[in-house]
């Protein structure tokens, strides 16, 4: 039976660009922006960085193939560096691997990098790309709130929600992500909303509206990763660690077998209960004390909060609407503001994410600094409801 | 007993309302407001001349599961490919059988007619399919955008159940030219209207006629159903005057309600006397251009036993109307119009990797699994049940004939389509398999969880740098 990742590595330094429309910033700005905060949090210098993953979703329009923009960028030296792709939960496949590497023993100090460059495309949202050459040929051409709006039809369907009910519960979300942007200097989008602006905002794709889908943004975050004993021996106090670090992939079966009925989120209760199981939680309601969840859509952290064991299935628009996800609820998520201020460049979400969870823990989130966080949950799901690839972290104090 | 077995038609469902071409163009030339009454059926930017074939095919072919084809031919002059052949492809979207004989014939408003009379004169003993199909190609604000319309018709012909039998054909080849289209234009370049008419239609139909009345011993007034296709309204009532039919026996072009359709006409034609027609009434069946083919047919006692699963009135029923005239520009290509950047990405087919996925592409077969039962599509070399997850054990399985329910569906604004929203879900199918793809010609508000859906061949992507067209099955809600 293995161990789990549980407190075997910790984090030594993390580091976050602004993240938004940065139209004179290159993705290798990006990364300099993000590892120098780190390095500094860190407190050790670059050559002492064995290895690196570099997490980067869409080659077309970001950075190329290949690790070497990484090491070209920070001038790394001549380090093993690994390329991670894996939609959505790219950020946090690159922290996976250089966590693993180290609770391995084939490396000390290990770094994780993602970043996106979205905003050259030319226009909203996503780019368009291909989707494998194979798959172009019949899926239909569905933009991202398209594959996500049907996890809306889907979980309406289920649980006989009206239509007003669900879309008031949506805006809830967005609203509640709105405010936490508010105060973080490092959102893209940094002004609140009103539920009514949210619910008749035009339709994006039914029924998601503008203000149910997230930014669109460029950005990048970083983690430099090591043992609890170097940690110490450098001299940090209050320290993080990884209590869990797990991945479900979809095998197609949510796509081909009627066993899936477009309600939820398949692979995220997979992921959460064997990372729950990791890191030893027995009761997620109690144990997590803030959420950072994939909220691409207002829809998708709704049905999350369910998949999590946040909400009862069926009772998520209840739970959002009175308010246990807000800045000030039972579980707040998205205290930085999340996917929705951040926007999401892809390759960096995941460990911008982790980056929250690690402020909040050493007291050091500014304005929005929640009054006792002990454990953070990170959720990221790449790919579309009937087929996707979720990722979970969890990080708390290093006991 | 050799004649007509089965009839199917199809018309879009889409009828552009005359009104909005006048409107729009009158300014330029005010006779079109004399034309504007009633409506035209236009395709819809995913239908085209194969789209059409498949869908009048199968109206004609579900009545007669089980027979053995002999051969498909299809009639256009409109075809998408001019080299890859295009009654192939309407094949195995039907899924018909590969040893079966394929043709295209063209380049003649009477390309339907003449290859009705080799199916008719070959007396096969296996039966024939023969598709008429024709998605219309007009220039903007011409006449002939008023009078015509795009639709598709089909007959089986053979021994078994003669509905119509052949009593004889004719034809009268002569190099009149009333219109042309080259090789480079996409458009019809004609001559005046009565010209066509005085040293055309009533020098030439009467030579083939007479002939073939003679041969079979029919009197003219004996006729009960006469069809001339035409765009002339008139031409077919002074035809029959001059032939001795009677007037009543006129079967009218339909220009109020579907437009003249080209090719298809004669056997759109052919379907609506079919379904007016009683046991022994005479049906004479003219194909113009480039000469005259005469075809005489008498019903026969079994056509009152066949019930056509889609015939003319039928499909003239489905429809909904279209008032907005810049659709059908944007369509046809009329007009260049600004698709915006996610409508750039390249569209290139990847031949090799398209003709791997052949079977699900165009026939939308999917498996069935031997050891489990359980059906899928796509076909992948596991079975998808998690408990099974056995290793090519999937029998085929065609989707194209099932209904399904709508399980999760949105209309999105951000992708590009032709025709925004683009509507797409997931399909669960009835007996089994479920798929995620697009729905067309969805009316807002129509569709919603639990929705009743069929499939449809459709136009899914242009190459337009490439000039390939690729297509898929689509989902249609039911009426």
């Amino acid at each position: 039976m293995a161990s789990g990742i549980k407190d075997k590595v910790v984090i030594l330094g993390m580091g976050c660009s602004k993240f938004g429309e940065r139209w004179d910033s290159s993705p290798s700005d990006l990364m300099v922006e993000a590892f120098e905060e780190c390095i500094e949090d860190a407190g050790i210098e670059r050559n002492q960085i064995e290895a690196a993953w570099f997490g980067a979703g869409i080659d077309a329009f970001n950075v190329g193939a290949s690790a070497m923009p990484l090491a070209i960028a920070l001038r790394l030296n001549y380090i093993p560096v690994t390329k991670v792709e894996n939609m959505c939960a790219t950020g946090t496949e690159a922290f996976r691997g250089a966590v693993y590497a180290v609770a391995s023993g084939a490396c000390d100090i290990a770094l994780a990098l993602g970043v996106e460059k979205l905003k050259d495309t030319g226009y909203g949202g996503l780019p368009q790309r291909s989707r494998g050459l194979e798959n172009d040929m019949y899926w239909p051409n569905l933009s991202a709130p398209g594959a996500f709006a049907q996890l809306a039809t889907g979980y309406r369907a289920k649980h006989k929600h009206n239509k007003e009910d669900l879309k008031r519960a949506m805006a809830h979300v967005s609203v509640k992500s709105h405010a936490n942007g508010a105060k973080n200097p490092k959102a893209h989008l940094q002004r609140e909303i009103t539920s009514d602006q949210a619910v008749n905002a035009p339709y994006i794709a039914e029924p998601i509206g503008l203000f149910d889908c997230c930014g669109v943004s460029d950005g990048s975050a970083c983690a430099i990763v090591t043992t609890p004993e170097i940690a110490k021996a450098l001299g940090k106090e209050n320290l993080v660690s990884v209590k869990a670090l797990q991945l479900a992939v979809s095998n197609g079966t949510e796509s081909s077998h009627e066993s899936w009925d477009g309600s939820y989120l398949k692979t995220t209760r997979i992921a959460s209960q064997r990372a729950y199981d990791e890191a030893g939680i027995r009761k997620p309601k109690e144990e997590i004390t803030m959420t950072e969840v994939h909220d691409c859509f207002s829809i998708t952290e709704l049905v999350t909060m369910e998949d999590l064991q946040l909400a009862e299935e069926g009772k998520g628009v209840t739970d959002v609407l009175d308010g246990n996800f807000d800045a000030d609820g039972k579980t707040p998520c998205q205290i930085d503001g999340g996917l929705k201020c951040f926007g999401h460049p892809i390759g960096a979400s995941g460990l911008r994410m982790i980056y929250e969870n690690y402020l909040q823990l050493n007291g050091r989130a500014g304005s929005r600094q929640l009054s006792d966080p002990k454990l953070g949950l990170n959720h990221n799901l790449g790919g579309f409801p009937h087929q996707n690839i979720c990722s979970i972290s969890i990080v708390g104090p290093y006991n | 007993m050799f004649g007509i077995t089965a009839y199917g038609a199809y018309v879009p469902r889409a009828r552009l309302n005359k009104k909005s071409i006048a409107e729009a163009n009158a300014w330029f030339d005010a006779s079109l407001n004399t034309l504007a009454k009633g409506e035209r059926a236009i395709c819809n930017w995913d239908e085209d001349t194969i789209t059409m074939a498949v869908e009048a095919a199968n109206n004609c072919l579900v009545s007669k599961t089980g027979i053995e084809l002999n051969s498909l031919y299809l009639a256009s002059t409109t075809f998408p490919f001019l080299d890859r052949q295009n009654s192939v492809l309407v094949s195995e979207a039907l899924n018909l059988d590969r040893g079966i004989r394929t043709m295209d014939i063209g380049a003649s408003q009477r390309a339907a007619t003449s290859s009705l009379i080799s199916l008719l004169e070959s007396k096969s003993k296996n039966s024939s399919l023969l598709i008429a199909s024709e998605h219309r190609r007009s220039k903007a604000g011409s006449r002939a955008e008023m009078l015509w319309g795009d639709g598709a018709a089909s007959l089986l012909i053979g021994s078994d159940k003669v509905i119509a039998e052949c009593l004889g054909v004719e034809t009268y080849a002569i190099d009149f030219v009333d219109h042309y289209r080259g090789d480079d234009s996409d458009y019809d370049y004609d001559w005046e209207e009565r010209w066509i008419r005085d040293e055309g239609f009533l020098k030439t139909v009467p030579k083939a006629v007479n002939n073939l009345l003679d041969s079979a011993k029919v009197n003219a007034a004996d006729i009960k159903h006469f069809i001339l296709p035409s765009d002339q309204s008139r031409t077919p009532g002074i035809l029959a005057k001059n032939l001795g039919i009677d007037q009543g026996a006129i079967v009218d072009n339909q220009i109020a309600n579907v437009g003249v359709a080209g090719v298809a006409q004669p056997i759109l034609l052919l379907t609506k006397a079919l379904e007016a027609a009683l046991p022994g009434e005479y049906i004479l069946l003219v194909g113009f251009g480039q000469g005259c083919d005469a075809i005489l047919f008498r019903a026969t006692d079994e056509l009152v036993h066949y019930k056509p699963f889609i015939g003319i009135e039928a499909a003239i029923k489905n429809r909904r109307e279209e008032l907005n005239y810049n659709k059908f520009l944007s369509f046809n290509n009329l007009v260049e119009k600004d698709i915006g950047k996610r409508g750039e990405v390249d569209k290139q087919t990847y031949l090799s990797g398209y003709n791997r996925r052949k079977d699900l592409l165009t026939g939308f077969i999917g498996g069935k699994c031997r050891e489990c039962g359980t059906v899928q599509i796509p076909r992948e070399k596991y079975c998808v049940n998690p408990e099974c997850n056995m290793l090519d054990s999937q029998d085929d399985y065609p989707f194209s004939d099932k209904k399904g329910t709508v399980a999760t569906w949105t209309a999105d604004r951000l992708t590009f389509d032709w025709n925004p929203p683009a509507y797409f879900g997931m399909v669960q199918f009835e007996g089994g398999g479920k798929i995620m793809m697009d729905f067309t010609e969805v009316e807002e508000g129509t569709i919603d969880t639990g929705t009743k859906v069929s499939v449809h061949f459709r136009i899914r992507q242009f190459d337009t740098v490439r000039g390939f067209k690729k297509y898929f099955w689509k989902a249609v809600i039911e009426g």
